[in-house]
């Protein structure tokens, strides 16, 4: 089967110092052939080593496109196994869009997304769980969850997943040999051991489980809202924080009329944040479904930053604020501290009636306590306990359905020991343990798992 | 010279306890028989242990019954004691286990054979297969004679190129100094058949007289004792049993053992033969197990007439000197006599990579085989493949579809499955650990499981099969009815409960709920469950497994149908593995070789890896595109 030779922009398609065209398939050396030109002398690419580095010219027929290095990888020694070129040409959208044009006008056709990764699956190069990761990577919007696909990406997962995997099946072979040779080997007792090792396995992967919360939340950003009276200092927070003039910060009240969204990194984990108009009466058409907009996110959102101007009353767009924010995940900003205090701690944790928000004092006009903020934040989310390095995260939804069923069918066990159920019937229950966590690493032959593998890399044609 | 011709439909090669079954199911099945031995007089013999069934060997024998075969029936007549294994554990490994009484066994199978229509009893050595474009078309004997047919079914069990070894004493025989058969070999050969030399052994046979069984723990059969057959009618087989005898070996015996280990055939490295690691001679035992002290022994009557009595647990090749000083270090053997030394066999089988899930060569059209031969080891294992091989050779020579058994739907399916998948390379044992799905595959609802085949293929009558369709439909109206039933927390329910030592009832609970709980059951019930109808004691033990398992049974249901999806894709015959580009070397060298008929039998290929069948089902996605 002859494969088709792609290409695509494998760097960002942001204006950068430097842009990566990746060409891989049959024809990469033909194609790069037609378009390069080197610097000296005139030796094809397509007669060079595989591995090596040439400095040269991108034409399009004779235009000179852009000055380029070029990188020669030979099958099977590439990421997709098969021939691969990559042009490291200037960071500039118009001139990677150029160059990617001129090599598939010379045979190459535009990469599905994620195709390179299919190939590289395909080629028996990455295993699924792998391949799963490339795909996190490619769609992970922060640090943090490209952290975790990284490791996934190392095999982190796999090896974690296939230590677990070690204990079951060590279990199930003991059971099952005692059955066979009952003479030799004797199960008196057994359930009271196993029970302590389910439980143990039962734990770890639970906490796995559990990373996933934090996992989905850090690849997809934790939807923030910030909320406060009029010209309680929202637009100047949001400044503060993304750093740069984005929402327009006036002192009359009602002027932040759309609703902005902004994404913000703090220390790896992505806040979507969305600004509001303001909370409060008004008869404003406008203005209005600023305030419809904004009520219904405090609703949907994860996670609530509330800005008290602590320079005037609490008034009753606080006591809405405070009603609906009860029982969120907040943080209250007692913001101008700055200025003569009116509103205090105390009253607010009054209104607040037993709910345990944190408080913080800012001045977001001032700078003052955004950092103390963005700690706070941060420990929020993590407890304070997540460590960048050892931890595996799970981030793929496939990977923690497979848990949580193999968790379902450990506490099966768990009930069949504690019925007294006779030995031989802990086995299909481990089994199926077994077998779930095998779909994660590609241990087990799952039919279904190939459709996946299909609709994940659009595959067919 | 004229040499003598015959033509038949099937030629079956040795009339063992795969012979038989083969040669039975053939005639049975309408097609002219003929079957061959190197003595007519041991016919069904039992070379070595003097007992059928045992754990997960019993389940094979009910499916052979359930089949339409003869073993059942044959123990049901000649056993001496009973019992079924396992009890204490779940029904799946509950386990049927007969004492025969070896000479009853041989000849009422004999007389089986004897009176079974179309079938023809032959003594002759079988030394030649006879082919045409890669097609069977006879065999010849040693004389020369030939016997043309549509099919052959090789069951030679251990008489190819057959030696028997203890110490350093070669006897060139099959067992029990049998004439062995030593030219089929070279004539499989020549035919491009890849041969195996595996080895077996057998313990001593001690003089009953010169035991000391007040020194040996008694081992009394069933008080109520379970017909194998489903055809035989359970007041048959309450009959007056034989006793087995436990006893130990100890330090004493096994140090005689390591101080003598050089001089074993096998350790000494005479025997080229893989022995079975599953039934170990007590050598290996003691190798293996270096920190056991000691090793249960059994002595087992060899039958009603004879004094013979078998030293089950420890086989042996060492030299006769060591095993007089071993068998008398055993606690009540002090001064036994041996009437037979115990020795290993070495013998030829074939590589079973070589054969199609039907028990049919791939390369030989109409050519099948059968038990031993295959690299299986024990009587029940050969039965179960000979019926298979037997079934599928009269379904050929009828040209009709192919009966294949699947590991989702009995024992004989796993057994064959493996034998034909995996790599093979000592004698193969069932066991019931290789039956993943053994929850469904009990011995007790062999019948339900199997019946429809032997029915389709004609080997069960028409009114046998009507009672299994009947039993099944009273079992699952039996299984609604108490599915519906509550029981009040009524003084009569609270009395029995507390008789079983079950929690009183607060509130009205399901009837279905209580027989669940681990100290009853359906039959314990029964008192308050008023509506009960009276049913057979078979179709009971049905409803009770079913209401008191459901939910294992539910899961385990679960992991088949996800085990038929893969088993359900098929592999076209001429599939070309080399277009796959992503398989890897060695997977596409297996691959190449077993040529799976499906994807679920090539994921159990040994050297073919999870990834590989994904690179494989990708592939097949593709083309189907």
């Amino acid at each position: 089967m002859k494969t088709e030779t792609i290409a695509a922009i494998a760097s960002a398609m942001t204006n950068s110092g430097i842009g990566i065209i990746r060409i891989s398939g049959e024809d990469a050396f033909d194609v790069i052939d037609k378009i390069y030109r080197p610097q000296k002398g005139n030796k094809l690419l397509s007669q060079c080593k595989s591995h090596t580095i040439h400095y040269g010219h991108i034409y399009d027929e004779d235009e000179i496109i852009d000055e380029v290095m070029v990188l020669l990888m030979r099958a099977p020694n590439s990421y997709t196994r098969e021939d691969t070129v990559e042009i490291d040409c200037h960071g500039g959208t118009l001139v990677m869009r150029r160059i990617l044009e001129v090599v598939l006008k010379n045979g190459a056709r535009p990469a599905e997304p994620g195709e390179f990764t299919k190939r590289a699956f395909l080629n028996g190069r990455i295993d699924l769980s792998q391949a799963e990761s490339v795909m996190d990577v490619i769609s992970s919007k922060n640090d943090f969850a490209l952290k975790s696909s990284m490791q996934q990406l190392n095999g982190a997962l796999t090896g974690k997943i296939k230590e677990i995997r070690g204990k079951i099946i060590h279990e199930i072979a003991f059971i099952e040999s005692a059955l066979d040779d009952p003479e030799h080997i004797s199960i008196d007792g057994y359930g009271e051991n196993l029970l302590i090792i389910i439980e143990k396995l039962m734990q770890k992967m639970n906490q796995m489980i559990a990373s996933s919360e934090n996992g989905s939340l850090l690849k997809e950003g934790i939807n923030t809202v910030i909320v406060g009276k009029p010209n309680a200092g929202k637009s100047s927070l949001l400044n503060a924080l993304v750093g740069r003039e984005r929402a327009i910060v006036t002192d009359i009240a009602g002027t932040t009329r759309d609703v902005l969204e902004e994404q913000i990194n703090l220390n790896g984990i992505t806040l979507n944040i969305m600004d509001t108009a303001g909370i409060r009466s008004t008869e404003d058409v406008v203005e209005k479904i600023g305030v419809d907009k904004a009520l219904s996110l405090v609703d949907k959102a994860d996670f609530i930053i509330y800005v008290v101007d602590t320079s005037t009353a609490l008034d009753e767009n606080d006591e809405k604020i405070i009603d609906a924010i009860r029982e969120k995940k907040a943080i209250i900003l007692l913001n101008k501290s700055d200025l003569i205090q009116v509103t205090g701690e105390d009253e607010i944790k009054e209104k607040l009636s037993g709910a345990d928000h944190k408080m913080i004092a800012i001045s977001a006009k001032e700078n003052l306590g955004i950092d103390v903020l963005e700690e706070t934040i941060t420990e929020m989310f993590f407890h304070g306990t997540i460590s960048f390095n050892d931890e595996v995260y799970i981030t793929n939804i496939r990977h923690k359905n497979a848990l949580i069923q193999a968790v379902e069918s450990l506490k099966l066990v768990k009930q069949s020991v504690e019925n007294g159920m006779p030995e031989d019937f802990y086995s299909i229950d481990l089994m199926n343990a077994y077998e779930e966590l095998g779909t994660i690493i590609g241990e087990a032959v799952e039919d279904d798992l190939v459709n996946e593998i299909f609709s994940k890399f659009c595959m067919g044609k | 010279m004229s040499v003598i011709e015959e033509t038949y439909d099937v030629c079956v090669v040795g009339a063992g306890h795969a012979g038989c079954e083969a040669a039975l199911a053939c005639a049975r099945m309408g097609l002219e028989t003929i079957i061959f031995t190197v003595s007519v007089d041991s016919i069904a013999m039992m070379p070595c242990n003097p007992n059928i069934g045992g754990s997960s060997k019993g389940h094979l024998v009910r499916e052979i019954d359930a089949l339409g075969g003869q073993m059942g029936i044959n123990i049901d007549k000649t056993f001496i004691q009973s019992k079924m294994l396992n009890k204490s554990k779940g029904p799946a490994v509950h386990s049927l286990r007969a004492q025969a009484d070896k000479a009853s066994y041989s000849m009422e199978m004999r007389k089986t054979l004897q009176s079974t229509e179309h079938l023809t009893i032959r003594q002759a050595e079988v030394s030649e297969i006879i082919t045409e474009d890669n097609k069977i078309a006879g065999i010849k004997t040693f004389s020369g004679a030939i016997y043309h047919s549509k099919a052959v079914v090789l069951c030679t069990g251990t008489y190819l190129r057959a030696r028997c070894l203890y110490g350093d004493v070669i006897n060139y025989t099959g067992p029990n100094g049998l004439q062995p058969a030593n030219h089929l070999t070279d004539s499989l050969k020549a035919h491009g058949v890849e041969m195996f030399r595996f080895k077996t052994g057998t313990p001593a046979r001690m003089d009953k007289n010169s035991i000391d069984f007040s020194k040996m723990t008694e081992q009394t059969g069933d008080e109520r004792v379970v017909p194998f057959s489903f055809t035989t009618d359970p007041e048959s087989v309450q009959i007056e049993q034989a006793s087995c005898w436990l006893t130990y070996t100890n330090p004493k015996t096994h140090e005689i053992i390591r101080a003598n280990l050089d001089r074993s055939p096998i350790y000494a490295g005479v025997i080229e033969g893989t022995g079975p690691r599953y039934c170990p001679s007590i050598e290996d035992k003691v190798v293996k197990f270096a920190d056991k002290e000691r090793h249960q022994v059994f002595l087992e009557p060899e039958g009603l007439n004879t004094n013979e009595m078998y030293v089950g647990g420890m086989s042996s090749s060492l030299p006769e000197d060591v095993q007089y000083e071993m068998y008398h270090t055993v606690p009540g053997l002090e001064h036994a006599k041996i009437v037979r030394n115990a020795y290993a066999i070495e013998y030829d089988c074939i590589n079973p990579n070589q054969l199609l899930p039907t028990l049919e060569f791939k390369n030989i059209k109409g050519l099948f085989s059968g038990g031993q031969f295959n690299g299986s080891s024990g009587y029940e294992e050969a039965a179960a493949q000979g019926i298979v091989a037997g079934i599928n050779a009269a379904l050929y020579v009828k040209e009709k579809e192919q009966l294949v058994l699947h590991r989702s739907e009995s024992y004989i399916g796993v057994l064959i499955d493996d034998l034909v998948t995996k790599e093979n390379h000592e004698p193969y044992r069932m066991m019931t650990s290789r039956a993943e799905y053994r929850l469904l595959l009990r011995q007790d609802n062999a019948d339900l499981r199997l019946s429809k085949y032997g029915y389709q293929v004609g080997l069960i009558s028409q009114e046998r099969y009507d009672w299994v369709v009947k039993k099944e439909k009273l079992i699952q109206d039996e299984i609604n009815r108490v599915e519906s039933v509550t029981i009040g927390a009524k003084e009569n329910v609270q009395k029995l409960l507390e008789e079983y030592g079950s929690t009183p009832l607060n509130t009205g609970t399901r009837l279905t709920e209580l027989i669940r709980r681990p100290e009853l059951d359906y039959e314990k019930l029964a008192p308050i469950d008023e509506d009960r109808p009276e049913l057979p004691e078979e179709v009971q033990e049905q409803v009770n497994i079913n209401i008191k398992y459901d939910g294992y049974i539910k899961r385990q249901i679960k992991q088949v149908e996800h085990f038929k999806k893969l088993e359900n894709k098929k592999i076209p015959d001429d599939f070309d593995y080399d277009a796959v580009d992503s398989l890897r070397i060695e997977a596409r060298q297996k691959l190449k070789l077993y040529r799976p008929v499906s994807i679920g039998q090539a994921s159990r290929i040994s050297g073919v890896s999870p990834a590989d069948i994904t690179m494989l089902l990708v592939y097949m996605e593709q083309i189907k595109k």
